[in-house]
């Protein structure tokens, strides 16, 4: 009896400092999954192309044909913001377009799946696909 | 003994594995869906206009006649956001919720169907003008997505709305408009 008493107390108070956790909630706000480098590698994409207008529109199209609805866009930061719900869930993602150099555009997209960063590859891989289909152009990684 | 033990030890476990978080972000929603063609073409019509302003102004108008208030707006861009609750109450619905009540209530085991009806929707829609790729013309493309809550205040279901007629009376009464306003009506 007293055994397993024991056990039960030492399983109890590791379950205590478990979800005790050492840091606040609030660092939770500026916490990411991936290293920074990691993350805008995957997110983002260079394309041969200077008109920012005709990349975001296509961007927006893009974001429509894959049932996002589109909340906010703004020309002048080039970003482009929608909405998709997955059953019970909402993806949110933002686009946002700017130059890099004289002759490209850079697409960087980051999506929220829920309450959690989405980080997968392949996952913008498949958005990347579906915005080169509609632009006619190839995608680059960024070097 | 002991063995109350293990199972206390592996109830516990289990709540662990349950909390420190399982869930996972599912692969695949950004890819194109076989029927974005068609989901395309009901969203979309074009003008023979080039006049994208008119067509902006116009839309703009159509979605306050639907009684939609306008959210946001990037007109460099085409785009016009505009939001609307209505009422989301289906009398089939609420009848057969009744009915399961009554009947459960009758074999001895209440229900509340009755509070997971549907009842208040809040609807946005989406605008985006732009001119045709092949030029000459303006292309308008609308999406519309709801929230549906129920009577009880919880969500009930999030979704994008496909149903055809409802573009069909968009569209409509944006020809409508587009034609009043070009004859200054």
């Amino acid at each position: 009896m007293r055994k397993f008493n024991t056990y039960f107390i030492i399983l109890i108070s590791s379950i205590l400092i478990f979800f005790s956790g050492c840091a606040s909630t609030q660092m939770r706000a500026l916490e990411t999954s991936e290293s920074q480098v990691q993350i805008r590698s995957i997110q983002t994409r260079v394309f041969d192309s200077t008109d920012k207008k005709l990349m975001m529109q296509t961007v927006i199209s893009t974001m429509q044909d894959l049932e996002f609805v589109i909340d906010k866009a703004d020309l002048l930061l080039g970003a482009v913001t929608g909405t998709k719900f997955l059953g019970y869930t909402s993806v949110v993602m933002t686009v946002t377009v700017r130059p890099r150099g004289k002759t490209q555009l850079l697409v960087r997209a980051s999506a929220q799946y829920g309450i959690k960063q989405v980080d997968d590859a392949e996952t913008y891989q498949d958005f990347f696909n579906a915005l080169e289909k509609a632009l006619f152009l190839t995608a680059h990684q960024v070097d | 003994m002991k063995r109350k033990s293990y199972i206390c030890i592996i109830v516990l476990l289990t709540t662990l594995c349950l909390f420190s978080g399982c869930a996972t972000v599912p692969k695949g929603f950004l890819k194109l869906s076989e029927d974005n063609l068609e989901k395309r073409q009901l969203q979309m019509k074009q003008y023979d206009t080039q006049d994208e302003t008119q067509i902006i102004q116009a839309t703009a108008g159509v979605l306050q006649d639907l009684g939609f208030i306008l959210a946001d707006s990037e007109t460099e861009l085409g785009l016009v956001v505009a939001k609307k609750s209505a009422d989301a109450t289906s009398a089939g619905q609420v009848v057969l919720a009744g009915l399961a009540d009554v009947l459960n209530a009758l074999s001895g085991t209440p229900s509340n169907a009755s509070a997971t009806v549907d009842k208040v929707q809040d609807v946005k829609a989406s605008v985006i003008i732009r001119a045709s790729l092949e030029g000459g013309k303006t292309v308008v493309r609308i999406t519309f997505q709801r929230i549906v809550w129920n009577a009880s205040g919880q969500v009930n279901r999030v979704e994008t709305m496909s149903e055809p007629e409802l573009y069909q009376k968009f569209f409509d009464s944006l020809s409508k408009a587009v034609f009043l306003e070009a004859n200054q009506i």
